[in-house]
């Protein structure tokens, strides 16, 4: 157990170490230097300013540096904003992306199993045909265009929410289910056949021959051993609905990082882009570790052999 | 198994009737057991069908109008959907029925060429992790772990950040680490096989690996493979309109269906046309691939049989 989590701790910091480093030289590898397209600045200040942000170095004291300010938690200055810490910027805009994010998981993974677990209690009726179209559509649709679709809806036409803006408690609902409509579909589908799986499985058999009741069978053993499968999406998730924030929080107007990614790109403010690169790539890692040690916690047949099954 | 009908009276010689029945049945392949069961579902073929005609009318859409999808005619910006622009016109009057199916062929290009190149890296590296298995497994399959668990979106966003953006471009980059997926699957399926008898037998009348490989386990893995080349299409897709989204994808006046959406947001509660057709084709392309490879998967996993 402790040797599993040590490895996938390991595992973690290598994958940051490559993102880190790849995310490096990429930008390095970009011809010129961000100062080129400032026109009209005298040559001593633009000395001046590759001093400033280290750029006159040989690129392996540049990298030693950037590798050492990481682990700091020092992401650099913004290149477009001057002044502006990465690392500051990012602490600014985290809290409504943090938010909207949390609302989605914690709805994606209640309604995803619920959905799941009717659809596998009512197998082959109505209920389960409806909610498995619904699922397909979720995965089907991107989050932009159902984002635009229910923004065109219920804010514009309807006028039930606010457009754009991020301000009451009734702007957090667009958001969410944009977000949240693709993991309730992938969640609801893989509770769906991990139940139906268990609800044959023959310790329900023995279970009922022993003469306990639904509502036990139900509780103990059927949703129990049904829901396992969804924590190993707990990491692919996240991912999901952090990469969808960043074009969700542009279509509503929402101040939030991933706000500051798009902004950045666009820019080509590339200490941003780097800084946002790698806080993205921690958080995710960090989760897919999470996940990791969870699925070792709420399945005890993969202690023993230090590994998931290949 | 589907036609496990006709196999029940293989003992008798006459049927009620008296008329006399075959005896043999003749035998059927794997595939031609499949494409029976594929035909029986009514979704996936259905899906099937849609996605031939959207990749029809990818090609010959634009040539049916009398427009092209680069030329502005500022006369006739935003126009709505008319018996002369189908679709109607964006906000440089270009002609939205011929940019919707050049923009479904761009998408379609991307997603298809980017699954191709998935598949044959994917074939050889899973291959090879498969078929030599030990210490060569190990240290590749660890390889393929760490770079899976780097986030693939922020990959291909500083790829495209960095790179030229264009078509190749994007191709590649969704590439770098789209392939993972598909070498497990290769792996897993390759490890399984190559222990059974028709792999000993070939490699006892000294067949080279190569030949193991491509003659023997490939084929026998290609069900699964199958699938995952038909998931993995529209999700690439998805990619491409993300990263369009954010004005990484192709660059104008060339159109993906992500980047017209795209273009389409800015002042679409007064021209909702140009959101509404490529959105509702972005939709139904990606519906119909995750249909049929859910059909797929029914038709060709025997392990799914009930």
């Amino acid at each position: 157990m402790v040797r599993y989590i040590a490895s996938k701790f390991l595992y973690m910091l290598l994958s940051l170490f490559i993102l880190a480093s790849a995310t490096f030289f990429l930008m390095k590898a970009i011809p010129g230097n961000p100062f080129m397209s400032e026109k009209n600045v005298q040559p001593q200040i633009k000395e001046r300013l590759m001093e400033q942000y280290g750029l006159n170095k040989p690129i392996a004291e540049q990298y030693l540096q950037y590798l050492g300010n990481l682990v700091k938690g020092d992401l650099g200055i913004s290149m477009k904003y001057q002044n502006q810490e990465v690392s500051q910027r990012i602490a600014d805009t985290f809290s409504p992306s943090l938010q909207i994010g949390i609302f989605a998981i914690v709805i994606s993974i209640v309604v995803g199993i619920v959905l799941g677990l009717i659809a596998a209690l009512y197998h082959r009726k109505l209920i389960d045909n409806v909610a498995m179209i619904i699922a397909v559509l979720g995965i089907a649709v991107p989050s932009f265009v159902l984002a635009t679709l229910i923004q065109y809806i219920f804010a514009l036409k309807l006028g039930w929410f606010d457009v754009m803006g991020f301000n009451e408690p009734s702007d957090f609902v667009l958001p969410v289910i944009a977000l949240a409509v693709q993991p309730i579909a992938f969640i609801a589908r893989l509770t769906r056949s991990s139940m139906l799986e268990v609800l044959n499985a023959d310790y329900i058999k023995t279970a009922k021959a022993k003469g306990l009741n639904g509502f036990t069978i139900m509780t103990r053993h059927v949703v129990r051993n049904g829901i396992l499968p969804v924590v190993t999406y707990v990491g692919p998730m996240t991912a999901n609905i952090v990469t969808g924030s960043v074009v969700i929080e542009q279509i509503f107007g929402i101040g939030g990082i991933g706000r500051v990614f798009v902004d950045s790109i666009t820019n080509r403010d590339y200490t941003m882009i780097m800084g946002v690169t790698i806080f993205y790539g921690v958080l995710l890692m960090l989760a897919r570790f999470v996940t990791d040690i969870l699925y070792v916690l709420v399945d005890p047949r993969i202690k023993l052999s230090g590994r998931k099954g290949s | 198994m589907s036609a496990s009908g006709n196999n029940n009276n293989k003992n008798a010689t006459t049927d009620v009737v008296g008329e006399p029945i075959a005896l043999q049945q003749e035998s059927i392949s794997l595939w031609q057991d499949a494409w029976i069961r594929l035909k029986g579902n009514k979704v996936a073929m259905f899906s099937l069908g849609t996605l031939i005609v959207i990749i029809l009318a990818s090609i010959v859409g634009p040539m049916i109008s009398a427009f092209n999808y680069y030329s502005n005619d500022l006369m006739n910006t935003n126009k709505a959907p008319s018996s002369v622009h189908w679709f109607g016109t964006d906000n440089l009057g270009r002609d939205m029925w011929v940019r919707t199916w050049m923009g479904a062929r761009i998408s379609l290009i991307v997603g298809l060429a980017a699954a191709a190149i998935d598949l044959i890296i994917g074939i050889i590296y899973g291959g090879i992790m498969g078929y030599f298995g030990g210490r060569v497994d190990t240290i590749m399959n660890k390889f393929s772990e760490i770079l899976y668990s780097i986030p693939y979106l922020l990959v291909v966003i500083l790829l495209l950040v960095v790179f030229e953006p264009g078509l190749g471009t994007i191709i590649v980059a969704l590439t770098v680490t789209g392939w993972i997926t598909m070498s497990w699957i290769v792996r897993g399926e390759i490890m399984q096989l190559k222990s059974r008898d028709f792999v000993l037998a070939a490699r006892s009348m000294g067949a080279s690996a190569g030949r193991q490989l491509f003659k023997h386990l490939l084929p026998n893995a290609l069900g699964p493979i199958i699938v995952t080349v038909t998931l993995s299409v529209p999700s690439a897709i998805f990619s491409e309109a993300f990263l369009s989204f954010l004005g990484l994808g192709v660059q104008a006046p060339v159109a993906s269906l992500g980047s017209m959406i795209n273009d389409a947001l800015t002042g679409w509660n007064l021209y909702p046309w140009r959101m509404w057709f490529p959105a509702a084709l972005i939709c139904l392309t990606m519906l119909a691939f995750n249909l049929l490879g859910d059909g797929l998967r029914d038709a060709l996993d025997p392990k799914l049989r009930k």
